[in-house]
């Protein structure tokens, strides 16, 4: 092989220079599609629904006409809703998190639990869907309700609960525990006062990025047989329901019929007339707003959480 | 001296019951935590029940060879054809248009932030890129049928209201932050002595970047991509809005056809009794889609095992 002149050796500097700026180019534009994604998706819901955006728009039930139509059920449901998933969630999915890290011995039965929560994490929404549709609502008995959803909704984010309270209980250098253990603190004492306090920021980041993705969820919503169209509200605990005078139990509202926001935006984008497009754009770009602070608030938790910490 | 050693006695007992009273509280404390880890096992459990119990009355009317070659998909009509493929191949067709953008677009991503980009500019792009995670699914419909679709039918005049292009498009740009995210954490792994060696024989940042981390990070990508492809597989809001719910055996993207999952939110919007042969085809239909993903996540755990490697 003939030995490259200083000249040859230049051109194929430059030709790997080249080809290295021509794929960070490329690598900024990618990553410049999906910041555009987002701008054009909140800008387009903003400008076509920017009209809706009104108090009345919060404070009116659906209605047949598009400009009277309103998402009160909707964000009332959502609410609703949600709060029955972190009641049901943040308890197993720590207490889950708390066994796998602190007490579980490695053996056959720890992992088919881990496997397990690896797999579900990978099933499908709308498999969940199916499942609630199935054991909560029909063999249970509990019907198209809000404790239905909430519970539905509850097993989706388990393992994103899981996985994030193990990861914050992991980050507590030993140190912690055999300190605790060593002034006669038993395990679980060392867990209520040491390790779940500590673990508290990821735990807490973990349950917020859940829930997030718990509000968008529709699919397994619309399986469970969650309506589209509610002009009412569940009932107010201790006050009269209808004309006998009856009041609400303190949990009646769980098993109400309800609707969330997602299944609300379904409904107007897939009505024929395009005055509901506007509604739609409007609850999405709220939708949107919810979703995006609570994760905003999630990665300022882990950021600072991050620069914080100094065992 | 004896009534001294009397009250000694007692003291000890006293601290021996309350010793026993804690192991007790111990253990039970243990039960529950291991009760609620075990919620996980009872949510796969109770998922195979429903579909295979529900899917057994199905399969006890409809023959699994018609199920597996009938060209038709008609459950609801009076002359009922129950052709999984209908199905089938909407999902497939759909997940194969979001894999052609989401695995070039995500890859491309993760192997600038991860060779290329700056710790500032990594440290901004991914939180970014996980709000476009976080969007949720429906709004991202809202934006394939309404803002894509218009723009794709200026491109294609023939383009219908209703396609799988659009809405798979959307769906990859969806996918893009999950692959991208993974991605970038496979490559960061690669330990930096590889990646000194390559630039010390006089490699480029892209040659090295091509021929040595991606080849070290192999495993970590293919999982990616499997986690994508579940993805893919398993979305429904983005198809049941902008796909056309309507049953078509098509392998042409330009076409509106019916998904696993948005056939399921279609029933699921009806009001099928509960034990109609129509209500079982949703579980039938729930059943096929979790055993594709099933699949893809068994081939994804033995491609990462196969090429997992030791540094």
């Amino acid at each position: 092989m003939q030995p490259m002149t200083t000249e040859q050796i230049r051109v194929l500097i430059a030709r790997g220079k080249l080809k290295d700026t021509v794929f960070q180019a490329l690598g900024i534009i990618c990553l410049a599609i999906g910041l555009l994604v987002i701008f054009l998706l909140v800008g387009d819901m903003l400008l076509r629904g920017l009209d809706r955006l009104n108090l009345d728009f919060f404070t009116e039930f659906a209605s047949r006409r598009a400009s009277q139509s309103g998402i009160l059920s909707a964000w009332v449901g959502t609410i609703l809703v949600m709060f029955v998933t972190a009641l049901a969630a943040v308890p197993l999915g720590v207490a889950a998190g708390i066994y796998l890290e602190e007490y579980a011995k490695r053996n056959w039965v720890t992992d088919i639990i881990e496997i397990n929560i690896t797999n579900l994490a990978a099933v499908p929404s709308i498999v969940y869907g199916l499942l609630s549709l199935g054991i909560f609502v029909y063999a249970f008995g509990l019907g198209q309700s809000i404790l239905s959803a909430g519970l539905t909704l509850a097993l989706l984010i388990l393992p994103i609960v899981i996985v994030s309270t193990r990861e914050a209980i992991r980050a507590i250098p030993a140190m912690i525990r055999e300190g605790s253990m060593a002034v006669g603190a038993t395990r679980w004492q060392t867990c209520r006062y040491h390790i779940i306090p500590y673990a508290m920021p990821g735990i807490l980041t973990g349950v917020i990025i859940g829930l997030a993705r718990a509000i968008g969820e529709t699919a397994p919503i619309i399986t469970i047989g969650a309506l589209t169209f509610i002009a009412f509200l569940p009932p107010v605990p201790f006050t009269a329901t209808g004309a006998d005078g009856v009041s609400a139990g303190l949990f009646d509202w769980v098993m109400s019929p309800f609707t969330v926001m997602p299944i609300q935006i379904f409904n107007w984008t897939s009505r024929p007339d395009p005055a509901f497009e506007v509604n739609a754009a409007a609850a999405g770009f709220v939708l949107m707003g919810m979703v995006l602070s609570m994760n905003a608030i999630a990665i300022y938790l882990r950021y600072k959480m991050r620069k914080n910490i100094k065992w | 001296m004896s009534a001294n050693n009397a009250s000694d006695l007692h003291q000890v007992s006293d601290r021996l019951a309350h010793n026993a009273m804690r192991n007790v509280s111990e253990r039970l404390i243990e039960g529950l935590l291991f009760a609620a880890a075990a919620v996980s096992v009872l949510t796969t459990v109770g998922i195979v029940y429903v579909l295979v119990s529900e899917s057994f009355h199905f399969f006890q009317n409809v023959s699994i060879v018609d199920f597996l070659t009938d060209t038709q998909w008609t459950p609801l009509f009076d002359d009922a054809h129950y052709g999984i493929m209908v199905l089938i191949s909407g999902t497939l067709v759909s997940s194969g248009v979001a894999l052609l953008v989401a695995i070039p677009m995500g890859t491309i991503i993760a192997i600038y932030l991860s060779e290329f980009a700056n710790s500032k500019v990594r440290e901004v792009a991914k939180p970014v890129l996980e709000l476009l995670g976080g969007i949720p699914t429906i709004v991202f419909g809202y934006f394939a049928l309404l803002i894509v679709t218009p723009l794709l039918q200026k491109v294609f005049p023939d383009l219908p209201g209703f396609s799988l292009l659009s809405a798979g498009l959307v769906m990859g740009i969806m996918i893009v932050p999950y692959i991208a995210s993974l991605s970038e954490d496979a490559m960061r792994a690669v330990p930096m002595s590889m990646r000194e060696g390559s630039y010390a024989m006089g490699a480029t940042k892209l040659y090295t970047a091509i021929h040595v981390v991606v080849p070290a990070a192999v495993s970590g990508l293919a999982a990616s991509y499997i986690l994508g492809i579940s993805r893919a597989v398993g979305e429904t809001m983005i198809l049941a809005v902008a796909a056309g719910m309507q049953p078509n055996l098509t392998w042409n993207p330009m076409e509106p056809a019916a998904t696993i999952t948005s056939y399921i939110v279609q029933v699921a919007l009806g009001d099928l009794p509960h034990g109609s042969i129509g209500y079982q085809t949703i579980f039938a239909a729930g059943l096929t889609l979790l055993l594709i993903t099933l699949a893809f996540n068994i081939a994804g755990q033995w491609l990462r095992r196969r090429y997992r490697e030791a540094y």
